[in-house]
């Protein structure tokens, strides 16, 4: 019998998600794919507001990745007042976004590495959630659950030194920044009583990075496999090719390496980068436009960082790229539980990347803004945790928005992820009969590398319990699950 | 005498910032009647970190918005479940309280606060139902907050969510 099944709401990733599978009469998969209800209604809702205000607003977005939005829409609006793109700022107003940023880095991927991949590492992919979570880690790794806590703790006060505090920080504005950090907060950062110091957050994200390639030692076949799959990929990168998450062009190479999008600037992406509606999903799918919508698709975040950039410009971080690098012979690496690999190397880049910020002595003085010539259009991209992130503004002769496009960086891995979905699905779901929790989890882990966020700025208390539900080729309800 | 209140939400979506606004209004309370030994904390959302932020607290009170089926406001004692969400990006109150157990060997008695919202636009502001659920909800804690004793012990009156 035909069956299709549902798994809703995707567990551990955030907002909305829907995965349906369909299976033909021979328990062979026909189709796969990952449904996202994204709130598109920002877009809409920021036209006829003051530009100004559009850094603080756009933080209604999200309420876990608050800052990159913040950044983003702040850089498009530095060249809405005419600071120019990125280097126009001063270095006071630069450093101190970048420390921002960085800061945010750091949180995000601790947090995903310890709470949402340490148990299944640790615990294994099949075993019972019961413990396959970060109770179960504080249980058995107390040590290591500690790391977790106290590395996103770290980050966060790095945000709300940076950004004044911890919602709706208005620390970046147009053309530059609102303060100053205090040789205090600096001291505090550099020196802290264990373990609140930059010191410990290396040392702690080279463990967490030793505990991954350790585990990848010894599971280098499921690790390797798991929902691999060849694609293009997308970044920002300095413009001598270094890891940059802050500031670049904007570059892509195809499944061998080789360069498909030239270090283009990124106020220009529109002539490179299309935008798909499905009439299945909510969220669209972006492609190079060169490549079309078959071939255009690529994937951003970490993995895709990692294969665009030549270098990356910390010592620490680029001994670790070196050793990755040469797992995959200097090729890109198209294994997307790498990503796992490539966000640890990241998370040690961008401790090693706030040591330096919180050294230099351009933070505690200095000009913090850029003023020039008023422009009517502004286009702010940033490395965001998951991925690239584009804001895209026009203002009027009155100040106000007229209209706002953004692609946020779950946008840019739509494709993928569906990709991934499909791949596991195919793998552990080809002549299954019945949904097991090995197999819920499979599809989860591979939509849980991308670290996808799906709409969550609203979270009140009663919503979305995981459900999973299998229907006949005849659309009757035959079995259904919740966790 | 350690006590936390933690209120969480977004409050660029209207009534999901009830948890904000409650620790606003309840900041300038305690400052009138001078109460000491009151740390007070909000965020969007609550995260693994809240569990270093309970742990030797003697008493820690969660705010949040609520779409349950409550009329106005309703308060709960929270248990502690590691029971996984839809999303591990924000942590429900019962698995702080756990993992504040795991690392830090004890956790606070830890209660929960539920306020009732209506609307969850991309607005600044309460809406007029939500801002009464919120007087509400602060009357109700206030007593407490001037004698938190019979809340540790678990001898309190107060309106529960059942």
């Amino acid at each position: 019998m035909a069956k299709k099944i549902t798994i809703e709401p995707v567990t551990r990733v955030e907002g909305h998600g829907k995965v349906t599978i369909h299976l033909d009469d021979n328990g062979q998969v026909t189709q796969s794919r990952l449904h996202i209800v994204e709130f598109r209604g920002f877009e809409r809702f920021v036209q006829g507001r003051p530009y100004w205000e559009a850094p603080v607003l756009v933080q209604r977005l999200c309420g876990i990745c608050p800052v990159s939005h913040h950044l983003a829409a702040a850089k498009a609006l530095d060249v809405i007042v005419g600071a120019g793109t990125g280097e126009g700022l001063t270095p006071t107003g630069e450093k101190m976004r970048r420390l921002m940023h960085y800061g945010q880095m750091f949180q995000s991927h601790a947090l995903h590495f310890f709470h949402l991949v340490s148990p299944d590492l640790l615990f294994g992919i099949d075993a019972d959630p019961a413990i396959r979570n970060v109770i179960g880690v504080a249980q058995k790794f107390p040590d290591l659950a500690v790391q977790g806590v106290m590395m996103r703790k770290y980050g966060q006060e790095i945000i709300k030194a940076t950004a004044g505090k911890k919602i709706h920080g208005t620390g970046a504005i147009p053309g530059g920044i609102n303060k100053h950090l205090t040789e205090e907060e600096k001291q505090s950062f550099l020196n802290g009583p264990d373990p609140m110091n930059i010191d410990k957050m290396i040392e702690w994200s080279h463990a967490a990075l030793e505990l991954f390639k350790g585990y990848h030692k010894e599971n280098a076949g499921l690790i390797d496999s798991f929902a691999a799959f060849d694609s293009s990929h997308l970044s920002l990168v300095r413009k001598d090719g270094a890891l940059d998450l802050y500031h670049g062009v904007l570059r892509a190479v195809d499944k061998d390496g080789n360069k498909i999008l030239h270090d283009v600037d990124y106020q220009d992406y529109l002539k490179y980068i299309g935008e798909e509606v499905r009439d299945w999903s909510y969220m669209k799918f972006p492609y190079l436009l060169e490549y079309g919508k078959e071939n255009g698709w690529y994937r951003v975040g970490p993995l895709a960082r990692l294969n665009t950039c030549d270098f990356i410009p910390t010592p620490l971080a680029q001994k670790e790229f070196e050793i990755y690098k040469a797992y995959t012979n200097g090729k890109p690496n198209n294994m997307s539980m790498h990503m796992h690999w490539a966000r640890l190397i990241e998370i040690l880049h961008s401790a090693e990347m706030m040591k330096e910020l919180l050294n230099d002595p351009d933070l505690l003085k200095g000009d913090l803004v850029t003023k020039g010539e008023k422009q009517s259009e502004g286009v702010g991209l940033i490395e965001a945790p998951r991925g690239t992130l584009f804001h895209h503004y026009e203002v009027n002769k009155d100040d106000q928005i007229t209209m706002a496009n953004l692609i946020v960086s779950t946008t840019n891995n739509n494709e993928p992820m569906n990709l991934a979905v499909r791949k596991v699905a195919e793998d552990q779901m080809t002549g299954q009969a019945e949904i097991t929790e090995g197999m819920m989890n499979a599809c989860e882990v591979a939509i849980r590398a991308y670290d996808p966020c799906l709409s969550c700025a609203t979270h009140a208390l009663g919503k979305m319990p995981l459900e999973m539900s299998l229907y006949d080729a005849k659309g009757n309800l035959v079995d259904k699950k919740r966790s | 005498m350690k006590i936390l209140l933690y209120g969480y939400g977004n409050p660029g979506r209207q009534d999901d910032g009830l948890g904000n606004v409650f620790i606003d209004r309840i900041e300038e309370w305690i400052k009138k009647q001078g109460i000491e030994g009151i740390e007070l904390d909000s965020n969007y959302q609550l995260n693994i970190e809240d569990a270093e932020a309970i742990s030797g607290k003697d008493l820690a009170i969660f705010i949040d918005a609520s779409v349950e089926d409550i009329e106005d406001y309703c308060i709960s004692k929270v248990t502690e479940s590691s029971e996984i969400t839809y999303t591990t990006h924000a942590a429900s109150p019962g698995y702080i309280v756990d993992l504040c157990k795991q690392i830090y060997g004890k956790a606070p008695v830890t209660y929960l606060v539920h306020i009732k919202g209506v609307e969850w636009a991309f607005k600044e502001g309460l809406t007029e139902k939500a801002v009464s659920h919120l007087e509400m909800a602060l009357e109700a804690i206030k007593p407490f907050l001037l004698n938190p004793q019979p809340l540790i012990d678990g001898t309190a009156e107060y309106k529960t969510c059942n």
